[in-house]
């Protein structure tokens, strides 16, 4: 895990006593893309990503960005906020009230050197779609159009990591969908590693390429997301949203019927077309309690997606009737979620090769 | 019959009084009330109360300590002898002092509601945003705090306008250097000189409601939404 080099990785270890309660962490994470911070409220995202931030000094601590330190308490060294080159996209918006929008956005970047601008003005706004609102007073804004504002204006301090701080949770589910597109191509378009608070097992499917699982304010599981979501042995799964993400690519569109075929390693899904262009990179999300096992191929069945695998490991559910397979596709994990007498009926075992039969496949960006 | 010469000298003296108060006021009390706003230091409650005092002290017991302090023997008096200022009772400077005092919660109060009306939030996104302490003070806590800026400035302003107790005792009743307009008042009052006492009491009254009607119209406080 610690095989490559300082230089694109952020460490960050920080221990800091509250009264009842306490942040304990030890983390080495990949310095690009998105990692997801997730867990329920209380288990110290938030204050994780303020000790990033400066905002919070925790007594013990040390952090580094791509090498860069920050933070070293062991050597006295602690950067405050303002001199960290970083973006932090706060749950409400927390736009000046008494600024337009466009000096909003040259706040931070007019306090940054100009050699050191890589993102530009245009292309935040371009990026976020907010050229119309330039003119105007946050108070005469939407909560989505504020929040994009606010994303901008993180953007245009060209900062080498940014910070999100559940950025759609005071959002109504209209206007989440309305941001999380604009987070994608921030993702796809943008070369600055995230570290996304998130209790939403959707925003974190769509978005992460790794994932942090906190609880009571310790790391319970760190990995890449594919790998961690179908992990048997995690205290907090995604509940009821049990299930792996997978990244393939559009491979065939099928017109007469609407369906596009995406390609993964473990193999070839149908899914609903959603005019995704050929070859392009795709998110798809299999649940657990969408996917059931058959030790024969069926036919005559209406489900569409049937995949070969071989049982890797069988693990507790949610309740004693139930239990979690994962699964392996050609190297891409699977769960599936069935009843213990089911798994008893078929004599389930590790090693042992399987139909997969996929009841719902979901595209998800 | 209008004013007379020793009438506009007291309107002068007492306008200048109260601006040089309310500049001197504005310079040392908003660093105060960021204290006061912002302080987790045990001290807040002592020095919030000793703001708060002349807001209940008569003003006779306040001027009459910043009178014996002021004083040839008290210890304010040593500081300004030994610095070869003299001493302050019953000169300008002394009144100054005096107001500055007696004015003081008038408008570190209302900065300092308006400063802690702006929530940590507003700051901690400046700092995100490369903005240092200083920088962020005066590019986002004093524009967002304007109205109570206002508030304070027209309070500090009309309250040292009106005083009359402490500057009697700091500052006796000097025609041209210390009689303000209420000493004014009362002279003209004392001398039987009714339609005197009228042009100036009518003229503060008059003074007083449209400072007050201004501030209750004007001040964008509850105008303006938060974002």
């Amino acid at each position: 895990m610690n095989s490559s080099p300082a230089s694109d990785r952020i460490v960050a270890r920080f221990r800091h006593g509250y009264t009842g309660f306490s942040l304990e962490v030890n983390l080495d994470l990949p310095a690009r893309g998105v990692t997801a911070l997730f867990g329920d409220s209380g288990s110290g995202k938030t204050t994780l990503l303020r000790c990033v931030a400066g905002l919070e000094r925790a007594p013990d601590a040390f952090l580094s960005i791509k090498g860069e330190v920050w933070q070293d308490e062991a050597r006295g060294i602690f950067l405050p906020t303002h001199k960290r080159p970083l973006g932090y996209v706060f749950q409400e918006a927390s736009l000046f009230p008494h600024l337009t929008i466009r000096r909003n956005l040259e706040y931070g970047q007019k306090r940054v050197a100009a050699a050191q601008r890589r993102v530009s003005l245009d292309q935040a706004v371009a990026l976020l779609g907010i050229g119309p609102l330039l003119a105007r007073m946050p108070a005469h804004l939407s909560g989505g159009e504020r929040q994009r504002v606010a994303i901008a204006r993180a953007l245009v301090t060209s900062p080498r990591l940014l910070l999100m701080d559940e950025p759609l949770a005071a959002l109504d589910p209209r206007r989440k969908g309305e941001i999380l597109p604009y987070l994608e191509r921030l993702h796809d378009e943008l070369e600055i590693p995230v570290l996304y608070v998130s209790h939403s097992p959707d925003e974190v499917a769509r978005l992460a390429d790794h994932l942090v699982l906190m609880e009571n304010g310790q790391v319970r599981a760190s990995g890449a997301l594919t790998e961690t979501l179908a992990r048997l042995d995690l205290p907090i799964r995604l509940d009821e949203d049990a299930g792996v993400v997978l990244e393939g690519s559009v491979s065939e569109i099928d017109v007469d019927w609407h369906l596009a075929r995406v390609a993964f390693a473990g193999g070839k899904l149908w899914v609903r077309d959603s005019g995704v262009p050929l070859n392009h990179r795709v998110r798809i999300r299999i649940l657990a309690r969408d996917v059931s096992l058959a030790l024969e191929p069926h036919t005559g069945t209406s489900i569409l997606n049937m995949l070969p695998a071989v049982v890797t490991q069988l693990g507790d559910d949610l309740h004693p009737a139930l239990a979690l397979v994962r699964l392996d596709a050609g190297g891409a994990p699977l769960l599936a979620r069935l009843t213990r007498r089911s798994a008893a009926a078929l004599d389930l075992h590790p090693g042992q090769a399987v139909w997969a039969q996929i009841k719902a496949v979901a595209l998800i960006g | 019959m209008l004013l007379t010469q020793g009438d506009l000298s007291a309107i002068w003296l007492t306008l200048r009084l109260a601006t040089v108060t309310t500049v001197v006021l504005l310079v040392i009390g908003t660093p105060m009330a960021w204290w006061l706003a912002h302080t987790r230091c045990r001290l807040k409650g002592l020095v919030g109360a000793v703001v708060a005092l002349p807001l209940v002290l008569p003003p006779t017991v306040l001027g009459f300590y910043l009178l014996v302090m002021m004083g040839p023997n008290g210890p304010l008096g040593s500081l300004t002898q030994s610095l070869g200022l003299g001493v302050l009772p019953f000169t300008f400077w002394g009144l100054v002092l005096a107001s500055v005092i007696y004015s003081m919660p008038f408008v570190v109060q209302p900065v300092q509601n308006a400063f802690e009306a702006i929530g940590d939030r507003p700051l901690e996104v400046a700092a995100t945003l490369r903005a240092s302490p200083l920088d962020t003070f005066f590019s986002v806590a004093v524009p967002l705090a304007r109205p109570g800026f206002l508030t304070a400035a027209i309070l500090g302003f009309a309250h040292t306008v009106g005083e009359f107790g402490v500057v009697l005792m700091i500052g006796g009743n000097i025609p041209g250097k210390t009689q303000v307009i209420s000493l004014r008042i009362y002279d003209h009052v004392e001398a039987m000189e009714y339609a005197q006492a009228h042009w100036l009491a009518g003229g503060m009254v008059v003074f007083s409601f449209l400072v007050l009607f201004a501030l209750y119209t004007f001040n964008p406080d509850r105008k303006r939404g938060g974002a």
